[in-house]
Order: structure tokens, then C-alpha cells, then sequence
């Protein structure tokens, strides 16, 4: 049983995200948005525990949140796929559940 | 698949009924069913009819009356979270002696089961907050 975590707050204000990965069960995926897609930066402090995790789980993030905040798709971390709202619906019906980590 | 969305912030506090709004609008265009929008906590603030954010900035509530027009979604206020924050409609006012109500059009004022009836009814429960 798959699940969807989201993540909407960046893990440098919240601890949101370090609990969802360290809860979360292998096999999960994992979307961030809203203010989360700051964790989908690279070369932050935070892009080392998100790299790491990658073999546990799978990692999108919402493009407009990117966009909203003046960021860029190319300094997303590898690995991570850019979704639209098209994405995150799909991704909730192609999972069983979603945990939304508010 | 049919959607239950929970929306637990207010407008234009963070993100939250912004997001929300745009995944409902993504899941109906792609042929999906929402079975019901739920306003909880501080989200019950999306519903009041008595906001007038500035011209050329969005407005939420208008945005979720319209698209629960076109649409007929049905956009549930919780009562309790509600009469603490003074989001009323007629027959609240009534019930409480108040002078005014406010809600929103395409909005209606009912309790938890609603949201428990959306959470067996719908294939995903999605929530949106703080």
C-alpha cells in the first residue's frame, strides 16, 4: 500500500519534512509544495538528507510553487521529478492514500 | 475517482485554499469527481461574503462560490469551527440573536459528520492547512 506524503512547509522553518522521512514507510513518495519545494533546492544543508533518502523513496515537487517563489526548475535537486497540478492529481489517484504533513 | 478535500487555513494566510483550489480545479479537469470541499478550523474564514481584498488581487471566497456553481460542489463550512470565528448564515443568525450573517453563496453550514461521510464516501481525502 502506497502512499502520497505532502510536505508544505520549508524544512528550514519546520520539522515537517525530517519527520515524514524518518516516518515515512520505504516505498513512499514523497511531493513538495507550496513553501516544501525549498527542500527540493540543491546545495542547501538540507539537499544531502533528501539525496540520501532517495533509495527509500520518490521525490516530486510542484513546478508553479517553484515558479510563485522566484526559483528555478534547474536548481531543483537530480532525481527529483517537477510536477504540475495535473501531476498532483495523478500522483493522489496513483496512490492508495495521502498523509499531508501539516 | 471521486475527491474529498479538507481545507484547515484561511485565505490569505499561507498557501493553503490557493492550493486547494488549483488541485480542484486540475482534478474536475480531468474528469474526476469532488465529493464534497470541507472547511475546518480557520478554512471556515474562506466562506465569509464580507471580504473585499484589493481589485487586482485574487478573491478566494468569490473563486469557491463560482467554481461550486459552475460545478455544483458542495462546499461545507464546519458549524462549530464557524460560530467561534462569526461566519453565520441565516439560520445561524437566528439561532444565536445575531444582527448579521455572511456566508458566502454555494457555501452551506453543517457539522463533522460531513467530513466523515467524506472521508468513507471519497476514493482520496486530501488535506490542505498550515
Amino acid at each position: 500500500m502506497a502512499t502520497l506524503h505532502t510536505v508544505n512547509k520549508s524544512p528550514f522553518e519546520r520539522n515537517a519534512l525530517e519527520s515524514c522521512l524518518r516516518l515515512a514507510k520505504a516505498g513512499s513518495s514523497v511531493l513538495l509544495f507550496e513553501d516544501g519545494v525549498i527542500g527540493a533546492m540543491r546545495d542547501t544543508r538540507f539537499s544531502e538528507k533528501i539525496t540520501q533518502a532517495m533509495g527509500d523513496f520518490s521525490f516530486y515537487v510542484l513546478g508553479p510553487d517553484i515558479k510563485a517563489r522566484g526559483l528555478s526548475n534547474d536548481k531543483v535537486i537530480d532525481g527529483i521529478q517537477v510536477v504540475d497540478y495535473n501531476g498532483f492529481v495523478d500522483l493522489t489517484t496513483e496512490h492508495d492514500t495521502v498523509q499531508s504533513w501539516l | 475517482m471521486k475527491f474529498g478535500i479538507v481545507i484547515n487555513e484561511g485565505p490569505y494566510t499561507h498557501q493553503a485554499s490557493d492550493s486547494a483550489l488549483q488541485f480542484v480545479k486540475a482534478a474536475l479537469h480531468k474528469g474526476h469527481e469532488i465529493f464534497r470541499v470541507f472547511f475546518y478550523h480557520d478554512g471556515v474564514n474562506n466562506g465569509t461574503s464580507l471580504g473585499v481584498p484589493p481589485q487586482d488581487d485574487r478573491n478566494l471566497t468569490l473563486e469557491w462560490s463560482g467554481l461550486a456553481e459552475k460545478h455544483d460542489l458542495d462546499l461545507v463550512v464546519c458549524v462549530a469551527a464557524a460560530q467561534r470565528r462569526g461566519i453565520l448564515d441565516e439560520d445561524e443568525m437566528g439561532r444565536h440573536g445575531k444582527s448579521a450573517n455572511n456566508l458566502a453563496p454555494g457555501f452551506r453550514i453543517s457539522g463533522l459528520g460531513q467530513l466523515i461521510e467524506a472521508g468513507i464516501q471519497a476514493d482520496r481525502l486530501v488535506t490542505f492547512g498550515d
